[in-house]
């Protein structure tokens, strides 16, 4: 693949200094990840013997999940670190699009109750 | 936040005045000059995060379709918990550990897949072999449990459910047809069956409608017995539910298995000292970002299929 003489441009090299500091990053959103996923296990166990509402439960898992999922977008996918013009053209077209559909699934999914036997 | 600085962030932002994450900052007349990637990266990690934008919203629509009809037909659908409550080799009702245990081995993977490219970007060829070595097994190990998973799904539970044939019954002064309905044993007497109404509509902690004694008998001699799941019936209700779990979880274990495949393609790479060569590791990276990915929608299945 490589045609020219010149190194790749694009090629990231770290120091072992910067290493270090990304290497404890990495660990510190393990321990993160891991405490968000064991909350929301353990809520997923209890919340009707604690007698909390289900919506209550349902929205925490919904947000805890956009949580991790925004986690290991920035950080382990590096996307924060990106370009601001890569970032944008990655997030802006999915989260409008993601958008859109759950709307069209909302406002226009009324017809099932005209189809009976929807098996 | 107010709307006037949000304004003033996103100009900020465009024109790139000032730093308002951490980015490069690069003049834009130089980035879009020509001769150079205005993206700062090169093409092959430009078009992975293309397609994994393009693949996130498959899955997207196929959750969205997944939740819809979740909704719609909420109080006959069974709840996830009640179906997955087997871990191997053990006996007894463990709801949803055998899935969390997976969701930590597939968290764990993408964690040691970042640590590999983290040793490519400083071009520790040693350090790149361990974590991926340790990135597929952790596939492997995932793929494995997820297989294990449906064999146990279609095989059912050792009670197994009934289904009902041609009738009718009145629930609540409405006339309900039973033909294919699935009810569910309270416990092993079959003594007490369960249908998939409950006595209060809509309410998710009502107890469902039960028969019992002649009822019971009736209903017995029309319908039959059934067992695990497979393509045309299965024991934990409305087909639809079947359906999309396989569909689903299939959808996201071939993606898997594609990346421990495309994983491996790489391993054998790093080993054949391809990278040291070409002086850069960013095809570790690439499919580490593939890697993540697999993750992310993970995290997305595993909480809209097993936890709400």
């Amino acid at each position: 693949m490589e045609h020219s003489d010149q190194p790749y441009k694009y090629a990231q090299h770290h120091s072992e200094a910067e290493g270090k500091k990304t290497r404890r990053m990495i660990w510190n959103m393990f321990w993160v990840l891991l405490a968000i996923t064991s909350i929301e296990v353990g809520l997923g166990l209890i919340w009707q013997d604690w007698g909390i509402p289900f919506h209550l439960v349902k929205m925490t898992f919904i947000v805890m999940t956009l949580v991790k999922a925004y986690f290991i977008v920035a950080y382990y996918m590096h996307l924060k670190h990106e370009k601001s013009f890569l970032k944008n053209s990655i997030i802006i077209p999915y989260v409008l699009l993601a958008l859109y559909l759950i709307y069209m699934v909302i406002a226009e999914g009324t017809y099932t109750t005209f189809m009976e036997y929807l098996w | 936040m107010d709307l006037p600085i949000l304004i003033f962030k996103i100009y900020n932002s465009i024109k790139n005045k000032r730093n308002m994450s951490h980015t490069e900052v690069v003049d834009s007349k130089e980035a879009w000059g020509g001769g150079t990637s205005p993206f700062a990266a090169g093409y092959g990690k430009l078009m992975m995060w293309f397609f994994l934008m393009s693949d996130a919203l498959s899955f997207t629509g196929f959750l969205a379709a997944y939740g819809f009809f979740r909704h719609n037909y909420a109080t006959i659908w069974p709840t996830a918990e009640n179906v997955f409550t087997h871990f191997p080799f053990m006996h007894g009702h463990q709801p949803l550990i055998y899935v969390a245990l997976m969701t930590f081995i597939l968290i764990m993977s993408s964690v040691t897949m970042v640590l590999a490219v983290e040793a490519g970007q400083r071009m520790d060829k040693g350090a790149v072999i361990k974590w991926m070595f340790w990135t597929i097994i952790g596939g492997l190990i995932f793929v494995g449990s997820q297989a294990w998973e449906w064999y146990h799904f279609i095989h059912g539970t050792e009670l197994g459910a009934f289904e009902l044939g041609i009738g009718t019954v009145e629930i609540n002064g409405v006339v309900e047809q039973t033909q294919g309905i699935i009810g569910r044993w309270t416990d092993e007497s079959k003594q007490v069956l369960l249908l998939p109404w409950r006595e209060t509509a809509g309410d998710l902690t009502s107890p469902y409608i039960t028969l019992t004694g002649d009822a019971l008998k009736e209903a017995l001699a029309n319908g039959q017995a059934v067992y695990g799941a497979n393509m045309t019936h299965n024991e934990y209700g409305h087909p639809l539910f079947a359906d999309f779990f396989f569909f689903i979880t299939g959808f996201h274990g071939t993606h898997v298995f594609s990346g421990v495949v495309l994983n491996f393609i790489i391993f054998v790479n790093v080993l054949m000292g391809t990278y040291e060569k070409r002086g850069h590791y960013e095809m570790v990276e690439k499919v580490g970002l593939y890697w993540h990915f697999v993750d992310l929608v993970w995290v997305f299945v595993f909480t809209f299929f097993y936890l709400i």
